[in-house]
């Protein structure tokens, strides 16, 4: 038992330092989109859920395994969608003319 | 190779997946195939979750998941709601939809350490997993509450302004103290009706944690919700023993809590000071009055203004919160294009906070086409402003108010500022002569450099765009 904990204990701190790594990458005008589809990521909490829902064995834990995966999925779905709408809008500069045209400018 | 084996792959392959998609978001360019990375790695892991088998212990497999179209119509439910709401919710209201996705994850956590709890109890579970429960109930359920009420306060269902009562800070210490007591009596008694008052009394916790946050400091306040959620998700990773719940959930706090260190420090402010001291709750004192002590402003129509814009050869626009109320972004956008047409440069000076969430108002102009090559931080904006013709503001005031350099006794002294006083010419546009949401006055208003253009953001917009036009 006291191993299982742990090797889950090494995830973590292995975890948050490449996380924190990675994310201090990210540069600020994607802050919202990161937020966002970090979001997104934690609506993994839906795996939990239906396996919560799954191996209910009684009516309270049905009731409330089922309010779980309901919010689980909002949690998921909203994220990605969102932050795909979002990432969707970042373009670069669109380029009407000439692909030479843009010296005007830089 | 067993059933379990394949799923735990499948599993460290959407953990990967998730890994992939925050390095994505690195740069624009890879961004959004990241984010479809993350989504096909999600569904990979709850496709692999229908097959697993639940409460195995010792030789015993356990059993495959019960429930199974329940579950399914559970998440039918929720794909009706979610994918209309994401889809066409407007892009101004986004920061309260990321704060009520965010909420229901951190409520769904909740709800899972909580059934974990009733499930395992009868095992007499160790103290360290009644301890991880407990932490998944407060945190999630302080997350979802505490969600719902910044959700409010974003949609303008309450104040957006701090909410204080007399005894407030004690009264929340107390509730605090409470939560600490009750789960110390738990992990002594193990005794589920307590289990249901910790919750109760987390929901509060929630809730007065938030009242007094006002909406300025909102950018903090979801990143730390955000980091909040990922936590809970990390603890009911260790309750159901799922490495891909800690993983994602740690990634998510470890996001969280930068942003909120971030997010601080770019008020010039400590964390604590933006989460206790109900910042901006006297500004309806001083705001509503405006202080006339003599000095005089000098004002400009639109039309001066466009004829300024079309003689420089390098505008720096600084955009706030207010010009995204106004629903100005697409003409400023024209404003911007019709410069570079002349062969002016043009860049947006972005501070840090501006808008309600980190980063928000890259994305309220990402909305309205403006390149992101455009769009520049803060320090980057600084050494481009000392050469710069025209700063314009936009709905902005206390990211460009020197006071946070040059007075030491206001109150946003310290926060770092776009220094749009760099730039030869200074021009406002601005409804009124109100201070911003700090309730400070703002002394670049009564700068000798400094023009002032009062009126609604996007008509004034649309007549400068018609004076450049004419020009």
């Amino acid at each position: 038992m006291g191993n299982v904990l742990l090797q889950y204990l090494t995830v973590l701190i292995l975890t948050a330092f490449v996380g924190t790594e990675i994310i201090a990458k990210v540069p600020s005008i994607l802050h919202t989109p990161l937020m966002s589809g970090s979001n997104a990521i934690h609506g993994v909490i839906l795996v939990g859920s239906m396996l919560i829902l799954g191996g209910a064995t009684t009516n309270l834990q049905e009731v409330l395994g089922f309010l779980a995966v309901i919010l689980a999925t909002l949690n998921v779905v909203g994220g990605f969608v969102v932050t795909d709408r979002m990432l969707e809008m970042f373009k670069p500069r669109a380029k009407p003319t000439a692909p030479t045209s843009d010296e005007v400018t830089t | 190779m067993s059933r379990e084996t394949l799923i735990d792959l499948l599993y460290l392959f959407s953990a990967t997946t998730f890994i992939l998609a925050l390095k994505g978001l690195g740069s624009p360019k890879h961004a959004r195939r990241g984010n479809m990375v993350a989504a096909f790695g999600m569904l990979v892991a709850v496709v692999a979750t229908f097959f697993k088998y639940v409460d195995g212990h010792g030789s015993y497999q356990g059993h495959s998941l019960h429930h199974v179209w329940l579950i399914v119509l559970a998440m039918f439910i929720g794909l009706i709601i979610a994918v209309p709401t994401a889809r066409f919710v407007k892009m101004t209201a986004m920061p309260q939809l990321v704060a009520i996705f965010n909420g229901v994850g951190g409520g769904a956590a909740s709800l899972v350490s909580l059934t974990e709890f009733i499930h395992v109890k009868s095992t007499h579970p160790a103290t360290y997993v009644i301890l991880e429960v407990l932490l998944g109930v407060l945190i999630g359920t302080v997350s979802f509450a505490g969600s719902a009420v910044a959700f409010a306060k974003l949609q303008e269902l309450m104040t957006g302004r701090p909410v204080t009562y007399p005894g407030q800070q004690v009264i929340n210490a107390l509730v605090g103290l409470g939560a600490m007591a009750l789960i110390i009596t738990i992990l002594v008694t193990a005794s589920t009706s307590l289990l249901w008052i910790l919750l109760a009394l987390s929901f509060v916790l929630g809730v007065i944690f938030v009242l007094p946050i006002g909406g300025a400091d909102v950018p903090v306040l979801i990143s730390l919700l955000n980091a909040f959620t990922g936590l809970a998700v990390a603890a009911s990773g260790f309750t159901l023993g799922s490495n891909l719940l800690i993983v994602a959930g740690v990634l998510v706090g470890a996001s969280g809590i930068l942003l909120t260190r971030l997010m601080s420090k770019a008020m010039g402010r400590s964390l604590s000071n933006v989460l206790f001291s109900a910042f901006g709750s006297v500004v309806t004192a001083s705001g509503a009055t405006t202080r006339d002590d003599g000095r005089s402003v000098r004002s400009g129509t639109p039309e001066d203004i466009g004829i300024l814009l079309g003689f420089s050869s390098r505008v720096v626009i600084i955009p706030g919160y207010g010009l995204a109320v106004a629903q100005g972004q697409h003409v400023l956008r024209e404003l911007a294009e019709l410069l570079e047409a002349k062969g002016i440069e043009v860049f947006y000076a972005i501070h840090p906070v501006a808008g309600r969430m980190p980063g928000h108002m890259n994305v309220l102009l990402a909305e309205a086409n403006v390149p992101y090559e455009q769009l520049l931080e803060m320090d980057e904006a600084n050494s481009e402003l000392a050469t710069a013709d025209v700063a314009l503001v936009v709905g902005a005031n206390d990211t460009v108010n020197p006071a946070a350099t040059d007075d030491p006794s206001s109150p946003i002294y310290g926060m770092p500022i776009i220094h749009a006083d760099l730039a030869e010419n200074v021009v406002f546009l601005k409804r009124s002569m109100r201070p911003g949401f700090a309730g400070i006055e703002n002394d670049l208003l009564y700068n000798p450099k400094t023009t002032l253009v009062f009126g609604d953001a996007k008509d004034t917009l649309t007549k400068m765009v018609a004076a450049v036009k004419a020009n």
